[in-house]
């Protein structure tokens, strides 16, 4: 075996494995795993930053409260921004997507922990619902009109078909892009940060290299999570816009 | 000969999987234009910039969206396929 075959034997998707928390190997719907566990840490944070934050009302907040009241106004004035007085009351459902999002991207980068998000099993979930509310919201609120956002008035008639077809395809594809795109680039900024990992295995002093490189992607990773957690809400302002606004075609 | 057969099959898989990853550039093109674009025109006028932040991240991750469907392409050679 030679040097590069051992320090390259590290699996970049060996960390999104999904195991029992109390051994076995056997995984059933109802196992306990690390992903319910780390499913359950971030729901705790939540919960534990907004409990604690909204407990002393104080007119000079203090470090918990004033994250947790700018966490408030700021997804409040996208949705109110985004979707208009008539989105206001789907607010507390990006305020839960948003929160649970960043919380779970946050929470993975810690090293050693997992990241649930990286899963697009989570991610399609969340996807799934925002369809399903969009589609749902719509219906009740326009009724049948709700077809017309496929028939693009403003466009010539004959290509109006044409347009209809690809409105439609869009409007299907919706909810793959959103689970994909959140899943995605955080199952591939975990994986490029395992793939420098292992070059800085067998690079020996040389490796200073790859670790600072890591440093960087992490930094970088920051980022990702908090944005890629404002773009999954901000795109359901979006679609839930279509849903509950006047028509803007 | 199956071995040699399935040995071939593995190596298309790898191939197309690289190939795949080529859409990618594409969605890089797509989120640079978007961002330049909102650069040149924030620095020509610095006051309507923050207003339009929204629709900044609405444009890259329609942009960046059409480059993740290849990167599901090269998954799904690599883990599914």
């Amino acid at each position: 075996m030679t040097v590069a075959d051992q320090g390259l034997v590290i699996d970049p998707m060996h960390q999104f494995q999904i195991v029992p928390l109390f051994g076995g190997d056997t995984l059933t719907w109802y196992t306990p795993t690390n992903q319910t566990l780390w499913l359950g840490i971030a729901v705790a944070v939540i919960s534990l930053l907004m409990i604690v934050g909204s407990s002393s009302k104080a007119v000079i907040p203090g470090r918990t409260q004033s994250i947790s009241e700018l966490l408030y106004t700021f997804i409040h004035n996208m949705v109110e921004e985004v979707t208009g007085h008539e989105g206001a009351k789907f607010f507390p459902y990006l305020m839960v997507l948003f929160t649970f999002i960043v919380t779970s991207n946050l929470l993975g980068l810690i090293p050693g922990a997992f990241a649930p998000t990286s899963h697009i099993a989570v991610t399609a979930v969340l996807a799934l619902m925002v369809f399903l509310t969009v589609t749902l919201v719509g219906f009740y609120n326009k009724g049948i009109g709700f077809l017309g956002m496929f028939w693009v008035s403003s466009a010539p008639l004959a290509l109006r078909p044409i347009l209809a077809l690809i409105e439609i395809i869009s409007y299907f594809v919706r909810p793959l892009s959103h689970s994909i795109r959140l899943g995605g680039n955080i199952m591939a900024g975990h994986a490029v940060m395992k793939v420098f990992a292992g070059f800085a295995g067998v690079m020996g002093i040389a490796s200073i290299v790859p670790i600072a490189a890591i440093a960087a992607i992490y930094g970088l990773e920051l980022l990702v999570a908090v944005v890629q957690a404002y773009v999954f809400t901000i795109l359901t302002c979006v679609y839930l816009r279509d849903a509950v606004g006047e028509a803007h075609h | 000969m199956s071995g040699d057969l399935a040995q071939f099959a593995l190596m298309g898989k790898y191939i197309g999987a690289g190939l795949a990853t080529m859409g990618l550039g594409g969605a890089g093109i797509g989120v640079g234009t978007i961002a330049g674009n909102f650069l040149s025109g924030a620095l020509r006028n610095p006051s309507a910039a923050p207003g339009q932040m929204a629709n900044l991240f609405v444009g890259i991750a329609f942009a960046e969206a059409l480059g993740i469907f290849s990167f599901l392409i090269a998954l799904l050679l690599m883990f599914a396929v």
